[in-house]
């Protein structure tokens, strides 16, 4: 039984007759996840590649009985879209769309929060559970998400979509297969962190080892440290932090509020040196992974 | 998007926040002027987004109309961080009972707003331990109440504590119908009459909002300016990319390596660059393409990297795609090396992007005898095959 989604899962595309949302959509029900409905306010009754189109969420939640959303809307209207998916009780929100406001942003995940509901992304790929579902557009057509994601053992989240196909790509041509991945979204306010999440992970009795992709910048990493820390966890972690060049170069100054809010965190090597000091299995390279979950599992 | 401090201050001044009294001088003469209607002693500050403004010597006072001439006139001369000052904000010095710092941003931790004061105002604040913290929601409108709590925790009472939670609450208000990702001021000070005034102020706008704060943008002309200051490299990147809205190609950062690059956007990027420095390898640019880019861009971009003079050879690497096509970006890196009358094969010391269409990409690089690596080989193998290429 993976986490977040599973074959069960009924999702719905808020957005769907636009061009990439009709795009994987197509390609979500050929790698066989249930998009049971669509919607794009103002072009219900349409259908897209036999997926009914509605004008709310409610709608289509009620005549299907939806339990995730993707919402895949430009960003000017993905606030309303969310508070929208919200409104209409769905519980799983998994956010493409990049480039939202920060303030909107904001406001969707405190939304979120007080309605129990979770959030995935903004900026993400999606989350994908090989052989079982997809909720999302990670990996692409249904046959390149074959080629690049195969069932197994072990959990990602990844803070760039990109690499999550990369690394699994990796572990699948090393023979090791995955459990759910998670792109947690790129942007530096997302609605799931990976403290967020491991508790789901920990639960998931298919899962025997996390891969985490750790980027410069925010807090996630060093949170996820003192977690570890102080608590124990039946799961071993293997990370890669990317952009280490950034300690060498000069990076982007923030202004005095950036430095105290982060107080001095959020530098690669950092990172890096807080994971390992917690017990995490640091990857030097991208291409060290696949051997360090094999050793540590 | 930075938005410097005399166009920051006019936003402020709309929301009924206190600002000293002042005006921009561009020459030493209408400082002079300028110092003169005032008839007090004045502060100079020269107008740049680089922040460490007064350890740099971009901030002067001058007693006298004369001095604040002379001043001027130095400042005008100087370059600070590769800025040179063009403008100068000339305002009346202020004086000061106590100053403070405050800050407004969103806190990744916490997903909400944050406001943050500090009685250790000034330059040196970030080292400061007391700071006051409380967090708000962007959901309008802010309560008045946490104004109340930071300027308690910062040690006012009676009317100087109900000024500043005022002021408090205009600032978070500001903040949030600007779609600000910043709002500092440093200091924020109380003049000998109790008077709050916002003496200086770093502003800082989403981007990814800026698409419907298009009446504060006329407000702003000297922050209007500064985005077109651009290096003409970055510049062209720019212009290329907005040239065809499919796909991102141009986020192009220049140095002075002999190794073009063309990387996954991101994530992958920053994973590639890393594994080319660790190779020993130079690179020439930063560049990020994603989100499935035209043919005609990648070809342009091609070209642009390659007419660096200091550039050899080209590397084009990317994370298995999904969304991007393997075989456009190979047909646009191929044309873009032909149009210059150079020879792919050459040129291209390695091509490493599986992923969507990788078959009719391959095909394309087969043709022009272009060797490439598949899923099976791993983008730090494909960053150190570069090597034998030099």
């Amino acid at each position: 039984m993976p986490i977040l989604a599973d074959s069960n899962s009924r999702i719905i595309v808020q957005g769907i007759t636009g061009r990439e949302a009709s795009v994987f959509t197509k390609e979500s029900i050929q790698y066989g996840a249930q998009i049971v409905a669509g919607v794009t306010p103002g072009k219900g009754g349409q259908t897209i590649h036999n997926v009914q189109v509605f004008d709310t969420v409610q709608a289509a939640k009620q005549s299907h009985n939806a339990d995730a959303t993707v919402i895949a809307v430009p960003a000017p209207f993905v606030r309303d879209a969310a508070l929208e998916a919200l409104a209409a009780e769905i519980k799983l929100l998994v956010i493409v769309t990049e480039r939202i406001p920060r303030r909107d942003v904001v406001t969707i995940i405190e939304n979120a929060t007080q309605l129990d509901a979770r959030v995935i992304g903004p900026n993400t790929l999606g989350v994908i559970s090989p052989n079982r579902t997809r909720i999302g557009m990670c990996g692409g057509n249904a046959k390149d998400v074959r080629r690049a994601y195969m069932q197994g053992p072990v959990g990602i989240m990844s803070r760039s979509g990109g690499m999550m196909t990369e690394i699994a790509n990796q572990l699948t041509q090393s023979g090791i297969g995955q459990s759910t991945c998670v792109s947690i979204g790129g942007d530096p306010i997302v609605g799931s962190t990976f403290l967020d999440l491991l508790p789901l992970y920990e639960k998931d009795q298919e899962t025997k080892a996390l891969v985490l992709f750790c980027e410069p910048g925010g807090t996630m990493e060093e949170r996820l440290s003192e977690y570890l820390n102080a608590n124990s966890c039946r799961l071993p972690i293997v990370a890669f932090i990317a952009g280490r060049f950034a300690d060498r170069m000069q990076g982007i100054r923030f202004g005095h509020a950036g430095a105290i809010v982060e107080r001095g965190r959020g530098s690669p090597s950092d990172k890096a040196r807080l994971l390992r000091n917690s017990g995490v299995y640091v990857a030097e390279k991208l291409s060290d992974i696949p051997q360090l979950v094999k050793e540590n599992t | 998007m930075k938005i410097l401090e005399i166009d920051a201050k006019t936003i402020l001044s709309k929301h009924s926040l206190a600002i000293p009294q002042g005006t921009v001088v561009t020459s030493p003469m209408e400082a002079f002027n300028a110092a003169d209607s005032l008839s007090r002693p004045v502060v100079l500050k020269v107008q740049i987004p680089s922040s460490g403004r007064m350890k740099a010597g971009g901030v002067k006072f001058a007693q006298t109309p004369d001095e604040a001439k002379n001043e001027a006139a130095v400042l005008l001369q100087t370059t600070i961080n590769n800025y040179s000052a063009n403008n100068i904000l000339l305002e009346e010095k202020l004086s000061v009972n106590s100053e403070i710092f405050l800050g407004i941003t969103y806190d990744a931790d916490s997903r909400t707003g944050v406001i943050l004061g500090s009685v250790s105002g000034g330059i040196d604040v970030e080292k400061s331990d007391k700071i006051a913290r409380a967090i708000f929601s962007p959901q309008l409108p802010p309560p008045d109440y946490i104004g109340r709590q930071i300027a308690i925790e910062l040690g006012y009472e009676s009317k100087d504590l109900l000024n500043l939670s005022r002021i408090i609450t205009a600032l978070v208000t500001c903040f949030i119908q600007s779609d600000a990702l910043l709002l500092e001021v440093n200091p924020l000070i109380l003049t000998s009459d109790h008077e709050w005034v916002i003496a200086d102020v770093h502003m800082e706008l989403d981007d990814d909002a800026l698409f419907r704060q298009k009446e504060l943008l006329k407000h702003v002309p000297y922050s209007n300016d500064l985005v077109l200051q651009t290096s003409d490299f970055e510049q062209l990147a720019k212009e290329i990319d907005s040239s065809d809205h499919r796909g991102v190609a141009g986020r192009l950062v220049a140095f002075d390596g002999n190794l073009g690059m063309l990387m996954g956007g991101g994530g992958a990027s920053m994973t590639i660059f890393d594994a080319v420095l660790n190779a020993g390898l130079n690179p020439a640019n930063y560049c990020e393409i994603g989100g499935n880019p035209s043919v005609k861009k990648v070809k342009e971009l091609t070209k642009l990297i390659l007419q660096q003079p200091s550039v050899d050879k080209l590397a084009v690497i990317m994370n298995v795609v999904s969304n991007t096509r393997t075989d456009l970006v190979a047909r646009g890196v191929i044309k873009g090396i032909v149009e210059l009358g150079l020879i792919p094969k050459d040129v291209i010391s390695v091509f490493r992007i599986p992923g969507s269409w990788e078959k009719e990409g391959y095909d394309i690089l087969d043709h022009y005898k272009v060797s490439y690596f598949g899923r099976e080989t791993s983008i730090d193998e494909a960053v150190d095959s570069i090597k034998c290429r030099f």
